[in-house]
Parts: structure tokens; sequence; C-alpha cells
């Protein structure tokens, strides 16, 4: 009888909690439509973002969609398209692909939308980009790096334009490994042992890293790889250890590479560990251990939101708009790609019926684009990669991220 | 190739931890046929207990002195877990068929990681567990390693092996030397006649996991010195790289454990120096399987009269 009740109670305290959690989801999507406000008699066109709304990465998510709703709301009021109404639907992806593809499918469905902003990750726009090209909606993503997502599979040998429709406003992966290595270079380290997670991430990170490390005159003394899944390095460490690195160049993300920088320096390689925007997360330091992260690199795609003309001006308003969640790594490229829609939608609209009907000609006017946005200029190229090509390499400095030095790949 | 003697001192290293896991299986399963696939949970939930421990009382304390109370946290936490584990899911499948045990198990894996992972972060004070969290770097456990010739120890690396000695020669008393252990061993040998000898099967039933979940503890807090960090996940790989080391010395023998666990920490360590880092799971498991098809009973054997 006791037992009974026993496992009465933990049902009962489970089956609340799953009810609490889905309340708590049901709620995500019915305050993500705002900007709205215009006038009655005026057509109204839906900018979507998809993006992890919830989960670990909603942080990043929620950043990206309070960017592209203050973006939308600064058009509506300064009446930047005569005649329209822009409104915002954001949909949560999970940081999943499958669920990704779920929110395309569910914005294609819907008549007013001509464009979106997403995702975060590379993985999930994989499964984005064929829907939404099937309806022909424009997709700027504010955050993914895979080469491949524009120049497609064989994006070194053959590049080859994928979807039409894409578009994005950061930097990809295949320049952030060759102004890695510059930067060594630039340091006199020419010894060098380079780690990677096996993922498609971290092991591209790597080969343009290598590939240009070793053009320029230095050395890989030692390579080799980690198991995502494992929490202790030392077999990997010492495997390159003997090798006398002056760096350790790795490839993956930090909830890895924390802990290993940690592990590294405790087993006596009290070299920096250098690596790309995955690891450039103020969760990195705490993992590797505060000060003994200090001196440890990472390359982030732009340049610090600080040293911008416009960074100001944009961190300014999103504090006023008064939103929860501070704008994240992704804002700046969020508010850019919101802005280069409402740019094209600025042509495509003028002469549209409606909505749907000016989906193509967003497109088109899409690649042409060119604005003085926050990140920089905001253009794209041939593949709907960003014209602009900066990037920051950051050191630790007393427990946080500092710039030290911003730079176009040569 | 110089190698070698620093990576059998990480492997003597790994092969401790799996070691002190692999004994909660073994123990269990000598007693009563389970494979509780949620001891690997027990191990994280242990880490979890002593950084809770740590933040409640100590917070930014790292002394020497904090370490006992941290492990006396640890263990308290996986042995209410274990213990709690086996009254609601356990003991009402007693006599049910062998596969509702099981999949029961693998049921309470996943709820325990989901629920640390959604529960510990809405604690006030603690951080949230979606992501790995820092563990407490004690002081003279961690810091600098102590050298010998080329070869690096460092300091969590003695306190885990350190663990496993005292563990081990504690079990060693506990099972041959007390009135429980030596019941234990008659459980294990034919529980229906132990019972009728007025053994409360039931209760040695409930000691055995408890030993298990001790031990897991203790790994627990030897895996979060050495790694810097603890997550959710954490006992999902270990729980499965401790079944195999149980399995690899002959599941229900606690030599046994001791013996696979070593061996299999040592396997993947030269299989890094050998072949590369990103085979060793595949050397590990590859061992499993030649062992559980030339000596399906385990390198000592389940040796059915001690194998409590």
């Amino acid at each position: 009888m006791r037992l009974r009740s026993v496992t009465t109670v933990a049902a009962s305290v489970l089956a609340t909690s799953l009810v609490l959690s889905a309340c708590g989801s049901r709620g995500d999507n019915s305050n993500s439509n705002s900007g709205s406000g215009g006038g009655s008699g005026e057509k109204t066109a839906t900018i979507g973002v998809i993006a992890p709304l919830s989960g670990d990465l909603s942080a990043l998510g929620l950043g990206i969609k309070n960017s592209v709703d203050l973006a939308i709301k600064q058009a509506n009021q300064n009446k930047m398209i005569p005649g329209w109404t822009l409104k915002l639907d954001a949909k949560d992806d999970e940081a999943k692909p499958d669920t990704g593809a779920n929110a395309a499918t569910a914005l294609a469905g819907e008549a007013d939308v001509v464009g979106v902003v997403g995702t975060l990750n590379s993985s999930v726009a994989q499964n984005v980009q064929p829907i939404l090209s099937t309806a022909k909606i424009a997709q700027v993503s504010p955050a993914n790096t895979n080469p491949a997502l524009t120049k497609g599979a064989a994006f070194a040998t053959a590049p080859k334009r994928t979807y039409p429709g894409y578009f994005r406003t950061c930097t990809t992966d295949d320049v952030q490994g060759p102004f890695a290595a510059q930067y060594l270079l630039e340091k006199g380290i020419k010894n060098v042992a380079t780690i990677h997670d096996k993922k498609t991430y971290g092991q591209g990170l790597v080969d343009a890293f290598t590939k240009e490390f070793t053009a320029k005159g230095g050395k890989v003394v030692a390579a080799t790889t980690i198991n995502p899944d494992d929490a202790n390095y030392q077999t990997a460490i010492t495997a390159v250890k003997g090798a006398g690195p002056q760096a350790v160049y790795y490839g993956g993300e930090f909830p890895q590479a924390g802990p290993l920088s940690n592990q590294m320096k405790s087993a006596g390689l009290a070299v920096p560990l250098m690596g790309g925007d995955g690891i450039f997360d103020p969760k990195y330091i705490s993992l590797a251990g505060g000060a003994k992260a200090n001196g440890d690199l990472s390359t982030s795609v732009g340049a610090p939101i600080e040293e911008l003309a416009k960074g100001k001006e944009f961190q300014d308003a999103y504090k006023a708009a008064g939103y929860a969640e501070p704008p994240g790594a992704y804002g700046a490229y969020s508010y850019d790609a919101a802005q280069a829609i409402i740019e094209a939608l600025k042509t495509s609209l003028a002469s549209a019926q409606d909505a749907q009907s000016a989906r193509q000609a967003t497109i088109d006017a899409l690649g042409k684009v060119s604005l003085d946005g926050v990140s920089g200029n905001v253009a794209f190229d041939e593949y709907g990669d960003s014209k602009t090509r900066t990037l920051t390499v950051y050191t630790v400095k007393s427990g946080a991220w500092a710039p030290e030095k911003t730079g176009e790949v040569k | 190739m110089n190698d070698i003697p620093q990576q059998l001192v990480n492997g003597l290293t790994n092969g401790s931890l799996y070691a002190l896991i692999a004994v909660g299986y073994t123990v269990v399963y000598g007693i009563v046929q389970l494979i509780n696939f949620a001891h690997g949970e027990v191990f994280m939930i242990g880490a979890f207990g002593a950084l809770s421990t740590w933040f409640l009382l100590f917070r930014d304390n790292t002394s020497v002195w904090v370490l006992p109370v941290m492990i006396a946290g640890a263990i308290a936490a996986s042995v209410a877990t274990a213990v709690i584990m086996e009254r609601i899911a356990y003991r009402p499948l007693r006599h049910a068929p062998r596969l509702a045990p099981l999949i029961t198990a693998i049921g309470i894996s996943v709820f325990l990681q989901e629920f640390v992972r959604l529960f510990y972060g809405t604690i006030p004070g603690f951080p949230s567990a979606k992501s790995k969290i820092p563990f407490p770097a004690i002081d003279g456990v961690t810091g600098s390693p102590f050298h010998l010739g080329s070869v690096v120890i460092q300091r969590p690396a003695l306190f885990t092996m350190g663990a496993l000695l005292v563990c081990g020669l504690f079990l060693g008393w506990f099972i041959n030397k007390t009135k429980q252990g030596r019941a234990m061993q008659a459980v294990s040998q034919d529980p229906d006649t132990a019972r009728l000898m007025g053994i409360d099967v039931d209760r040695i039933i409930v000691i055995a996991f408890a030993l298990g979940a001790a031990l897991a503890a203790i790994a627990g807090v030897a895996q979060g010195l050495q790694n810097n960090n603890i997550d959710f996940k954490m006992g999902f790989m270990a729980g499965l790289k401790a079944f195999t080391a149980a399995v690899l010395g002959g599941i229900g023998n606690i030599q046994g454990a001791v013996v696979g666990g070593l061996t299999l920490g040592v396997a993947e360590a030269l299989a890094t120096v050998f072949v590369t880092g990103a085979w060793k799971d595949v050397f590990a498991f590859g061992l499993l399987i030649l062992v559980l098809v030339f000596r399906p009973q385990g390198l000592l054997g389940a040796r059915v009269v001690d194998r409590a």
C-alpha cells in the first residue's frame, strides 16, 4: 500500500511536469507574433525565423529572433515599404534537423511568407534549404558556417551553387582555418599539433588550417582525434605532447575544447589551444579552468560589435526595445539578414499583388542588395556568401575573451 | 613509441575508474542476475551529489578537508538513488520475466539523465546541468603533477588508483569477514536455501545495490577531479565501458570486475599508441567480442562458488 502511494506520487509528479513543459513550449510560440501594428487596408508580408528557441542553444536562438523582430519593427515604424506591413513568425527548430524541416514546411505553407532568417545550425540548414527553395522563399542565415551550404559538397575543388534562394551574412569555416594559420605564423609559432572531434565542422576546420599552415612554412608535428562522447582526453594529449608542439589547434566545440585545454595544462602541456568560433563562448573559459585558459585563442566571424560603426546604435536600439534576452553572438548578423530581406522587399513588393507572388522577385533582388549593416557591408557573392570576410582572433585575458586582431583573410 | 609508459599510466587510471563502476554491475548481477543498466546514472548522481555538497557547504573553499565531506555527500546521493530504484522499480518485478527488469533499467537510466538535466538547474543557487559543469579543483588531489622520469603522474590519477585499492581491500574484507558479506555469498549461490536458513534476501539485495552505489559514487568524485567537469551524460559511456569490464572479467566475480576494468583501460591506451586514438573504442569493444567468443565466462570466470 505504502509502495503504491509512492508510485502514484511519482507518476503524478511526472505527469504534472510533462504538462507544465508542454505549456512552456506553447507559450514560446504564441508570443512570437509581434512587430505588427500597421493600419487597416495595408497588405501583409511575413518574415519567418527558424532558430532554436528552446533547449541548450536557445540563448543564441532567442537573440536571433529578437534582432529580426527589431529590424521588422523599425521597418514598420519608418514605413519603409509603402502599403505593406511586415510581420514576424518565429518557429522553434530545437537545433534538430527534423524539427527544422517541420518549421520550414509550416512557413512554406503560409501565403504571406516572403523570406526566412535562419537557421543557427548548419545541420538544420541542410534540411531547411530544399523545403524553402521549392517554395521559392528566400533564406538568409546569420550563423551557418559550413561552406557546403552555398558551394555544394565539393566546395573546395568544384564549387557549385546548390540553392539559389539561400544567402548568409556570416563568414564560412573554410576561411577560419587559414586565418588562424596566418595568425600563428605571424606570432612565430611554427610547430603545431592538431586535434579534432571527427565531426564535419571540426574536421573541416583542421583540414583548412593544415593546408594553409603547411603551405606557408609551418609544420604540423602531430595530428590526432578525440571522441566527442569522452570526457577524459589524456590518451590524445600524451599522443601529441611528445612531439613538442608550440600550440594545439583544435577543431570542435567548447564542451570538449574547454576540458581538453584544462587537461592539457594539468598534464604539463602548457601551450595555447586555438580553435574556431565553436569555442568562442564564455563557457569555454569556465570549463578550461578560468585563469588556466589565459592565452588560449579562437577565431570568430566578423569584427567585435563594440568596434563597429553601427554596433553601438544597434545595441542601444536593442536595449531600448526591452527584450528579455541579450542579442548573443549572432544578433548583429540576424539584424543585418532581416535588413537585407527588407531591402529586397522594397523592390519586389513595390508592384506585387500579394506576398506569395513576390517570392521569386525577392530572391532576385536579394542577390543585388548592398547596404551598410551592423556587421559591415552586407552584399552577397555569386554563391550567396557574404562578401565581407572579416574575422577576429580573440584571446583569453583574465577570464574573458578579448579581441586580439581583426582582419580580412588574405 | 616512447609514449608507452605514459599511456600505461593513463590506461591504469581510466581502468581504475572502470573497475570501481564495474563492481556495482557485478555485485548486483551475482545476487539477482540483473544487469542494472541504470548503474551508470548512479555514478553520475554520485558526482552531482559531491558537487551539490560542495555548493551547499563550502562554495569557493577548496581545502583538502572538504574532500571527505564531498565523498560522503556523493555516497549518500548514490546510495539513496540505488536503494529507491531497487524498491520502486526492481522489487515489484522480482519474479517477472528477465526482460522486464532489463527494460525497466534502461527506462530508469533515461529518466535519471533527463531528471538531472532538467531539474538540477532549477534548484536555487545551482548551475544549469544542461551543459557541462566545472568541478571544483580540490587542493592536494589536483594541481601540479608528479614526475617519474619522463612520465607525468597527475594527482587525480593517484587519487583514482588509491580509491580502487582502498575499495578493493574493503570489499574483500566485507564479503569474506562480515556476516552480511557471507550472507551475500549465500544468496548468490542459492537464494531459496539462503532464505530457509533465515537470511533476509530482500535486505541482502538492498545491501548489494548500496555497496555498488557507494563505489560508483567514489568513482564519480574521481572522474570529476580528473576531468575538471561533470555532466548529465557522463554515466552513459562510463556505464557501458564498466559493463564491458565486468563481462570481460567474468560477470558476478568481483576480482574479475577489477581485472576487467584495468585490462580494458590499458587496452584502450595501447590502442592509442599502436594504432590511433580514433580506434580506441573499436579495440575496447573488439576485445569484448573476442573474450565472449573464446572465453564466454570472462577472464577470471564467473566462479559460482564465490561470485558475490
